[in-house]
């Protein structure tokens, strides 16, 4: 299918799978040429263990904290956000004393959807790992880039204060449902190959409370989000051309994720879903039950990359439709990290009916100009 | 006829029949806007590239910390990112390196490395980004890769993924050429690195150079800025953009002034010429003037005549000036670089560019000094009274009344008072406003003193037969004197600042060789290429050098620079073992020095260069607080010593003081003496066989002075044109005014000729006259000049660069160019008089009755 492409640079975006978005940011080939001595490989039959996991796994090459949810402020409009914090391990100087020594990169990336904007406003940082100023923590999720911060308290409530120019935020989260562990016991396969995998967990259902900032107006919100926390070395199949991934949090209590992977020949090169229900149970889709279908395309003003923004998904027997809080939720750093992807709140449907709201994520939409 | 078309008509008709001396005079104006104007063009044109150099390695920023030595700590860094007023702190370490295959003494030779965290440089100076090949964006991260600007690339003749090997202390390290830089300036030598990386592989772990700072919006600059430097206390500096720029305006103002004014002088002497080619034209047409009286012109329409003839002149001239110095600069920018044979501007390649105002001033000081060249001869010949004029033999009443000796020993009395004065804005200002009062001055006596001086030969010869040939050149030097101080004010102009700056220069240039004796004494001098401020060689390696065989002495030196003040550039703290008896075995000291037994006990000694003096208002005797190691500590100045290798300052203490002070036992350079029987050349490959001897750079002192006295005269060498130029323009003149004289005198001629005069007597009688006059105008010129390089000697070097120097005569030089002035007058006025004496004698006397 699609691939970033930037005067005939290759670069992919990011998201779940976002190490893609990075290891080519921050280069594919350094990572083909360098054995992987210093990094560990993901792994089946390996068991999450908690609350260590909820901190950051610094012997693997990419980790993200990545939330997303639906607001509502007193006028009972709605907004979505989208707040992610990356770790990356460059694999370089690793034996360089100095403390400005890049052996770690933090990412954070801050979004707002507001539908009287008609746009999405974005904000990000890069810094490398060092002095206090950026750090990821082990032990709990702990993360820092200059004043923007994520930590999880240890009754579990998650805290997120950033704050750009124009926008900002300042969320308190609560947990109101287990940790679901996605794959097999977090162990979240992403190709054909079995060392193409990442550990992953969700937490559906977050509680929100606190403020957002427009043009340095503070508004109390509450709202209720998404958080997956994800890590892994190995990166995806050399024939992956980028993904679409949602997750939503159902009204009637239950949690659904689906993601699948696209070939460069358009086909699917793995898919997964999983529909947890309010009484726990979750019922696992193989990759040949989830099906994605475009339903309505969207042609960006700013890139001219074509996005599917109303989709259709099944799985198995169940049919999803999804349909954007609005059209323009790109989110186009070009200028600066060079990333190019749809990130955007949806509402769904679950066989025709009302269903809940979540995030659909498409990324690798993003052709070469045409010229 | 209208009294446009007679100007006209007289301008036309006066210039047709005198083309060489129009021509003359014309050149001498145009070499003279050209050469200040061309200085002015490259000097601008290099300190505005060098500046906006700068400023671009700063970005956007809004303030930068320094230490007060060259690097600091890096805990000041997350210190300064958490102040809430700060948006964006960006760390830099930038070091000067020495490259492997390029001569690394010179600073010149080395290249420039930032060190940068591209996520913060991203914020305030995206330009000095690496830009890495396709898909290498971690490049930018590596400890192994270096962007540099494309003038780097062609400098050091690599491209992208090539090899670039450089010193790092005595270790050589190989990085990889990653690519380019998103914008350098065209010329602009530069490299970048991670920062992280250049702290580890340059050694210096934990250090920066500077922090550059943006502030959040709405913060007060002022404020903050006052704030933060009480909240850092005395170790740090904090500056703003405007601070650095005064910083790199210090730097090299002296020099570019000093040489400003040269180039002045050189148009000053073309003053001379228009005067005397204006004068003399007035001369040669008081009848065409008093006819033109008789016939009806008025004296202002006259006066307006002569001033409109020195406005077509001048205007004409600089004219000419301003497009030759636009070319001269262009060439010299183009073949040779923005330094004029200095260092001050070194790495980067200026464009010229045309700035219509300094066009305009030069344009207006090039017609300014026709005018006055022109007015006192257009005033003479307005006031004439034409009955007078028109009756023959009057021609030197024009310019008698010049002879009052009272301006011209106002001004040698101001000259004088001038000299007593102290400089304004840290430059000579009455410095050269007493050399051109002199100047003034000299010339303006000169009648006075040609007449006395002849009449006094006149009447010492006159016992002796001295024969009609010789009795007529004496009549007429002694008679005619403003017409032969006209003759010579071009030589004394050019001959006599000839003079001055020969001296000056060799003054200059002897001081420093003897001080080079004084300052290299030992037979080697071994260095590692420094990178940063650390010295190059720890305790091993020192006693690994001092191990070696056939080696008497060894002293050490470690020198570092520091900032004393924010808007000056860095001084140097030298280190060293001296000796504590005799302070003059190890330094050229000056007389101003207190003698080692009358200090007190336990009092640090420090001697102190000039230029520390002048700047900082260090004296001997005096308590002073100074920065070594980490804090501050008193010593006492005990001495000071003369300096030409720094003008912006420089003290030496005890290398133990220092090191006890600072903690810091690494050294920078080693002088060694060698042991009777040993030779250089033995003592050198023993060294370059110690396991770190590659990158030593050892070398011989003779050698070292030969570069050094290589270097002075390249910075010289721009003075050599400008003298060049000069005396030139001063021949020229001898030139033009004998050959005027001569052909105004052709009645005169006419006359000898009659009486029974031969053409040869004659022309010995004008070659005498040339050779005589000049003999006097050389002679004078001398005591001029020799006076003028007492006042460049004495005040301007030391105000402008803070250095005094003993006072040297080049005397054989001077001779042979005296020689050949002689020579060179002589044969013109025999040429001019040739001219005038060719066969028309009845048509010359005819003329005139």
């Amino acid at each position: 299918m699609k691939m970033i492409q930037k005067r005939g640079k290759f670069e992919y975006a990011k998201f779940m799978l976002t190490w893609l978005l990075l290891i080519t940011f921050l280069s594919m080939e350094t990572l083909a040429d360098e054995p992987m001595t210093r990094l560990r490989p993901v792994v089946p039959d390996h068991h999450l263990s908690f609350p260590h996991d909820y901190g950051a796994h610094q012997d693997f090459r990419i980790e993200w904290w990545y939330i997303t949810g639906w607001l509502e402020s007193g006028d009972n409009k709605p907004l979505g956000f989208q707040v992610t914090f990356f770790r990356y391990a460059t694999d370089q100087n690793h034996d360089n004393p100095s403390h400005f020594a890049a052996k770690y990169l933090i990412i954070a990336h801050l979004a707002l959807s507001d539908p009287s904007a008609g746009k999405l406003m974005h904000q990000e940082k890069t810094l490398r790992e060092g002095f206090g100023l950026a750090y990821a923590k082990q032990g709990n999720t702990d993360v820092k880039l200059d004043d923007w911060y994520l930590v999880r308290e240890d009754n579990g409530r998650y805290q997120v204060d950033m704050r750009a120019d124009e926008f900002g935020l300042q969320l308190s989260l609560a947990p109101t449902q287990a940790v679901l562990l996605q794959g097999d016991e977090g162990f979240s396969r992403k190709g054909p190959k079995p060392e193409q995998a990442s550990y992953y967990y969700s937490e559906p259902h977050l509680r929100v409370t606190g403020t957002v900032f427009r043009n340095n107006k503070p508004v109390a919100v509450n709202g209720s989000a998404w958080l997956d926390h994800e890590w892994s070395t190995a990166y995806l199949d050399s024939d992956a051309d980028g993904w679409d991934w949602v997750g939503a949090n159902l009204d009637d209590g239950s949690a659904l994720m689906a993601f699948q992977i696209r070939g460069k020949n358009g086909g699917k090169v793995w898919a997964y879903a999983a529909l947890r229900d309010p009484s726990g149970e979750v019922r696992f889709f193989n990759p040949d039950q989830v099906e994605f279908t475009p339903l309505r395309t969207w042609k960006s003003p700013h890139t001219e990359a074509v996005y599917p923004v109303a989709m259709h998904i099944r799985t198995d027997d169940i049919e999803w439709r999804l349909t954007p809080m609005l059209d323009d939720q790109e989110l186009d750093s070009r200028q600066s990290t060079g990333a190019v992807y749809w990130e955007g709140a949806v509402t769904l449907t679950k066989n025709q009916q009302p269903a809940g709201r979540g995030y659909l994520e498409l990324t690798g939409y993003v052709r070469p100009l045409a010229l | 006829m209208t009294s446009a078309s007679l100007s006209r008509w007289l301008l036309v008709g006066e210039w047709r029949a005198h083309v060489a001396q129009v021509l003359v005079a014309l050149i001498a104006i145009a070499i003279g806007v050209a050469m200040a104007y061309s200085i002015h063009l490259i000097n601008t044109a290099a300190f505005n590239e060098f500046s906006a150099a700068s400023k671009h390695l700063s970005g956007q920023a809004d303030m930068q910390v320094r230490g007060r030595k060259a690097y600091f700590d890096e805990s000041l860094y997350p210190w300064l990112a958490n102040q809430k007023d700060v948006a964006v702190a960006n760390p830099m370490l930038e070091l000067d390196v020495a490259v492997v295959g390029k001569q690394s003494i010179r600073s010149d030779q080395k290249l420039k490395i930032l060190g940068i965290d591209m996520f913060r440089a991203a914020q305030i100076s995206p330009d000095l980004l690496g830009l890495p090949a396709q898909g290498k964006t971690l490049d930018r991260l590596a400890s192994d890769t270096i962007f540099l600007s494309p003038a780097a690339m062609e400098w050091l003749q690599v491209q992208q993924d090539d090899e670039l090997q450089v010193y790092a202390g005595l270790h050589t390290l190989t990085l990889r050429v990653a690519g380019g830089l998103v914008r350098a300036r065209a010329g602009q030598r530069l490299a970048v690195m991670d920062i992280g990386a250049m702290q580890w592989r340059f050694e210096q772990l934990g250090l920066l150079s500077r922090i550059e700072l943006k502030l959040q919006p709405g913060v007060n600059h002022h404020a903050f800025k006052a704030r933060l430097a009480e909240e850092l206390g005395s170790s740090y500096w904090v500056t703003e953009a405007a601070d650095q720029e005064l910083r790199v305006e210090n730097m090299s103002r002296a020099y570019r002034i000093n040489l400003n004014m040269l180039a002045l002088v050189a148009l000053f002497t073309g003053a001379f010429l228009v005067f005397s080619a204006q004068a003399l034209s007035v001369i040669r047409r008081r009848q065409q003037f008093a006819l033109l009286r008789v016939l009806g012109v008025t004296r202002v329409q006259l006066l307006r005549q002569m001033i409109t003839e020195g406005i077509f002149l001048g205007a004409l001239g600089s004219l000419l000036g301003l497009s030759l110095g636009y070319l001269i600069a262009v060439m010299a920018i183009q073949f040779l670089d923005g330094n004029l044979g200095s260092s001050f501007f070194p790495g980067v390649k200026p464009g010229i560019f045309f700035d219509p105002i300094a066009a305009m001033l030069f344009f207006g000081i090039g017609l300014c000094v026709t005018l006055i060249g022109s007015i006192v001869p257009a005033m003479e010949a307005a006031r004439t009274r034409p009955a007078l004029a028109l009756r023959a033999g009057s021609e030197h009443a024009v310019i008698e009344k010049l002879a009052s000796p009272w301006p011209a020993l106002i001004c040698l009395g101001g000259a004088l008072l001038f000299t007593q004065l102290p400089p304004i804005l840290e430059l000579p200002v009455f410095g050269y406003l007493a050399i051109m009062l002199l100047l003034i001055g000299g010339i303006a006596l000169m009648p006075r003193f040609t007449a006395g001086f002849f009449s006094f030969l006149t009447a010492r010869l006159h016992r002796y037969q001295i024969g009609a040939v010789s009795a007529l050149v004496l009549a007429r030097l002694t008679n005619a004197p403003s017409q032969a101080a006209m003759a010579l004010g071009g030589i004394l102009a050019s001959f006599s600042l000839m003079v001055a700056m020969a001296i000056m220069v060799m003054s200059f240039r002897v001081s420093i060789d003897h001080w080079l004796g004084q300052v290299l004494p030992a037979d080697l001098y071994v260095r590692v290429a420094t990178t940063g401020d650390q010295g190059g060689f720890q305790v091993t390696q020192q006693q690994d050098i001092a191990g070696l065989a056939g080696i008497e002495r060894v002293d050490l030196f470690r020198t570092q620079q520091l900032i004393l003040d924010a808007s000056r550039p860095e001084i140097t703290l030298f280190a060293r073992p001296i000796d504590g008896n005799d302070p003059r075995n190890t330094l050229p000291l000056t007389d101003d020095v207190i003698a080692s037994g009358s200090l007190p006990e336990g009092v640090m000694p420090m001697w102190v260069s000039e230029a520390m003096v002048d700047l900082y208002g260090y004296r001997v005797g005096e308590r002073v607080q100074f920065p070594v190691g980490a804090s501050f500590h008193e010593f006492v100045v005990v001495g000071i010593w003369r300096d030409y290798g720094r003008q912006f300052g420089a003290v030496q203490i005890q290398l133990a003081d220092y090191q006890r002070l600072s903690g810091d036992l690494s050294i920078n350079t080693a002088a060694i003496w060698l042991r009777h029987g040993m030779t250089v050349d033995t003592a050198i490959e023993d060294m370059r066989r110690l396991d770190f001897g590659s990158a030593l750079e050892i070398s011989r002192s003779s050698d070292m002075r030969a570069l050094s006295l290589k270097i002075f005269d390249r910075s010289f060498a721009v003075t050599y044109v400008l003298e060049t130029v000069a005396v030139i323009i001063g021949l020229l003149g001898v030139g033009a005014s004998f050959s005027a004289q001569t052909l105004a005198r052709a009645k005169e001629f006419g006359m000898l000729r009659h009486v029974g005069m031969t053409r040869r007597q004659i022309l010995a009688m004008l070659a005498a006259e040339g050779g005589l006059l000049t003999a006097l105008g050389t002679t004078l010129g001398f005591v001029l000049g020799w006076s003028i390089s007492l006042i460049l000697i004495f005040i301007v070097n030391p105000q402008s660069f803070h250095w005094t120097m003993q006072l040297y005569v080049p005397w054989s030089w001077l001779l042979a160019v005296a020689l050949l002035m002689l020579i060179s007058a002589a044969l013109t006025a025999l040429m001019a008089g040739r001219q005038a004496v060719s066969g028309q004698v009845i048509r010359a006397v005819k003329e005139d009755w």
